[in-house]
């Protein structure tokens, strides 16, 4: 049995093709089902995101499955197969479960080490599942994809530092208060960094907004969006001593805010710190206001280098956990393998046995004069044939299971000895794992 | 069996430490519960220590200097756990565990010999005086590295360096919210340590202040964390300033303990004194 993948994604489609060929989660159960009643596709899984449009698939003939998913692919969306060929990619064996573990670890998302897909993986496994679309396979494969991700997730700082401006002032924010949810967050000036950075801070948690902008209606407009409260400008250095974390985006063509300000202002409040950060361009704040006491100032060339070098250390985590990929990717393989392999061991032992069972009976039962000694001296004879001649394919099977070619020593197998075997149950699946 | 507990302590102390510097460049949670127990199992064993060497020696073991470095660790140890508990910050024992560790090992260094009390301080006030002094070294030796850290934290801060190692530190909020909690606990704990030896001396020497020199390095000791809790209560000193101060005080402190032995004049509390030799 061999797994396989089809699908595309946000590196090889754009999302006039990707939104085309998504699985609404309200059809998932026809379209499971139309997936597992193709010919020669056993269990399936659809993975639908708006980065992605992935099926999971087990099969025996990889070239023909493959074709098949296509094919279904762009008939469920009635859409022609030339149109959508160019963007889809298909992988099969080894390299169909790096592609699946890489994705559930987010390695190959946009952003990488954004939390959300394993999640979506997930779901649409629960899908699968519910719909009995993934059988032992894909359950196997789908639960080693999940704990891979989160191997992935505690061992390496993938998805440990923020990756856009406003979340960094976010998480600068924690390091210099800890908690924020007894913090005051003022916006000085209106424009789209300043409101998304505002909302970061009050989905963080922050207790109060003040907003203050040159024309005051704009402000208690803001506030109002905000639950917040407007200020006039003017009496900004009246309330600036509330605030802990200030955001500033004024079109001012000058400091609006002096360090000799600050100093009064930290004076006022106790020596409580606080935390400026300046995304105007010019700026608003003059830079000297970071050398007062328990003051820390970021401006938007420090946010965006704080977001390099989070972006450049997530390159660097990325590397790592590509590591624990590939070493994941060994166990599963081998787990997968020995699904071929055990059955047929046993299946090749038990028609030995028969053999030797049945031409044992047959002898003793003509063998009037023979000793009880002797019969078992015979027992103990035919068991060390068939023991000797079965032991190097045995071991043979077992290596090859260890990552080489064992569909074909499986098949030569079953046709010269006319093996049956039927796939094992989860149990000794269980067993199999190391 | 003395020495076994006093080598088995140094050596998980040595083990610990060195977890809790792999926890610095290697911050993985595992990491960081091993060595919180380690450094529990060290302190249990540096407990069964001190339990074993009060009983052989017949009072608190804190009269020679081995004895006394040994103390001091233990309290630092202990003190440590209880914070690390409280915050749950592992990375205050790589600040804290070397101080503990150094002071073992320079405890190792001495002579273990148990030395004979002068009658005049035979008395349970050494048991109460030298406890409270030893554990409010010990808050104050937690706050020295709670402090050490906050500056760490406040130096990437500001110059906006923020590699690794500020990826672990703490907030600075709670850095200087564990310093100034080891300031209320630590300050109550040395003033009523100095009014107890006060009336012990009076009990012992007949009388209360002799303006030894180990009282009068306590007194400045003392006077510097009176004006930083001060400065906290009244003008919310706080962050760096209270951080550089509990740093300050901590070396005042250190002096206070050890520096005193080494001045020319003899101190009533000079461990060689205690010991009844000549040098």
């Amino acid at each position: 049995m061999n797994i396989v993948v089809v699908g595309l994604s946000h590196k090889t489609a754009s999302v006039e093709i990707r939104e085309k060929v998504a699985f609404a989660p309200n059809q998932m159960e026809n379209s499971l089902r139309g997936l597992v009643s193709l010919p020669d596709i056993a269990e399936g899984v659809i993975v639908s995101t708006c980065n992605r449009v992935e099926i999971y698939a087990t099969t025996h003939d990889v070239a023909g499955g493959m074709a098949r998913l296509k094919r279904f692919l762009a008939d469920y969306h009635h859409i022609p197969l030339e149109m959508l060929e160019p963007h889809l990619y298909n992988y099969h064996g080894e390299a169909a479960i790096r592609h699946v573990f890489r994705v559930a670890s987010s390695l190959d998302s946009m952003v990488v080490g954004e939390p959300q897909i394993l999640g979506q993986i997930k779901t649409s496994y629960g899908y699968a599942a519910e719909f009995k679309a993934s059988g032992i396979i894909l359950n196997r494969f789908l639960h080693k994809a999940f704990s891979v991700a989160k191997r992935v997730r505690t061992e390496t700082g993938i998805a440990s530092s923020a990756v856009s401006v406003s979340f960094a002032a976010v998480e600068l924010a924690k390091k210099i208060f800890g908690n924020l949810t007894d913090k005051t967050v003022m916006l000085i000036g209106a424009g789209e960094m300043c409101e998304l950075a505002a909302k970061h801070f009050l989905n963080s948690g922050v207790r109060g907004v003040m907003v203050t902008n040159r024309t005051y209606e704009r402000a208690e407009r803001l506030a109002e969006e905000f639950d917040g409260r407007a200020v006039r400008f003017e009496d900004l250095f009246d309330h600036l001593h509330k605030a802990d974390i200030i955001l500033s985006s004024t079109g001012a063509t000058h400091f609006i805010i002096g360090a000799k300000d600050v100093e009064a202002v930290v004076r006022r409040r106790k020596l409580k710190p606080m935390f400026f950060i300046d995304i105007a361009v010019p700026r608003d704040i003059d830079p000297k206001v970071n050398d007062v006491d328990n003051v820390y100032l970021y401006d938007m060339d420090d946010l965006q280098g704080v977001v390099a070098s989070n972006l450049q250390q997530r390159a660097e985590e990325a590397k790592k956990a590509e590591g624990i990929v590939d070493q994941e990717i060994g166990r599963f393989f081998n787990w997968l393998s020995m699904l071929e392999i055990t059955p047929t061991i046993v299946a090749l032992r038990s028609r030995f046995e028969e053999v030797r069972q049945a031409e044992l009976a047959k002898t003793l039962s003509g063998w009037k004069d023979l000793t009880p000694e002797g019969q078992k001296r015979l027992e103990a004879l035919t068991s060390a044939i068939i023991n000797k001649l079965l032991h190097p394919p045995t071991s043979l099977l077992k290596q090859t299971g260890q990552g080489g070619r064992t569909d074909l020593y499986v098949d030569a197998l079953r046709q010269l000895f006319e093996l049956e075997t039927e796939a094992p149950g989860e149990e000794e699946l269980e067993d199999l794992e190391e | 069996m003395n020495a076994l507990l006093f080598y088995s302590t140094l050596v998980i102390y040595c083990i610990a430490t060195i977890t809790y510097m792999a926890f610095l460049v290697k911050p993985r949670e595992l990491v960081g519960r091993v060595s919180h127990w380690l450094i529990a199992a060290g302190f249990i064993t540096h407990c069964a220590f001190t339990v074993a060497r009060y009983f052989e020696a017949g009072h608190t073991p804190i009269t020679n200097l081995h004895e006394s470095l040994s103390f001091f660790s233990l309290a630092v140890i202990g003190v440590f756990i209880a914070f690390e508990r409280k915050y749950h910050v592992f990375i205050l024992g790589s600040f804290v565990t070397p101080l503990a560790l150094l002071l073992m090992i320079a405890s190792s260094l001495y002579p273990s010999s148990i030395p004979e009390l002068p009658p005049a301080l035979k008395s349970n006030w050494l048991f109460v005086h030298s406890t409270l002094a030893f554990l409010s070294y010990a808050t104050f030796a937690v706050a020295f590295g709670a402090a050490i850290m906050y500056l760490i934290q406040e130096h990437f801060l500001k110059k906006k360096r923020l590699g690794p190692l500020y990826q672990k530190l703490p907030s600075l909020d709670m850095l200087d919210e564990i310093n100034y909690r080891c300031l209320t606990f630590g300050f109550p704990l040395l003033t009523v340590a100095i009014i107890t030896g006060a009336i012990w001396a009076e009990t012992a020497w007949g009388t209360y202040w002799s303006w030894d020199p180990k009282e009068t390095w306590s007194m400045i000791t003392w006077f510097i964390y009176a004006a930083l809790i001060h400065g906290r209560l009244t003008t919310g000193w706080r962050g760096k300033r209270a951080a550089l101060l509990s740093i300050i005080g901590f070396f005042f402190l250190l002096f206070t303990f050890l520096g005193v032995n080494l001045l020319p004049s003899k101190s009533l509390h000079s461990y060689e004194r205690l010991l009844g030799g000549k040098n």
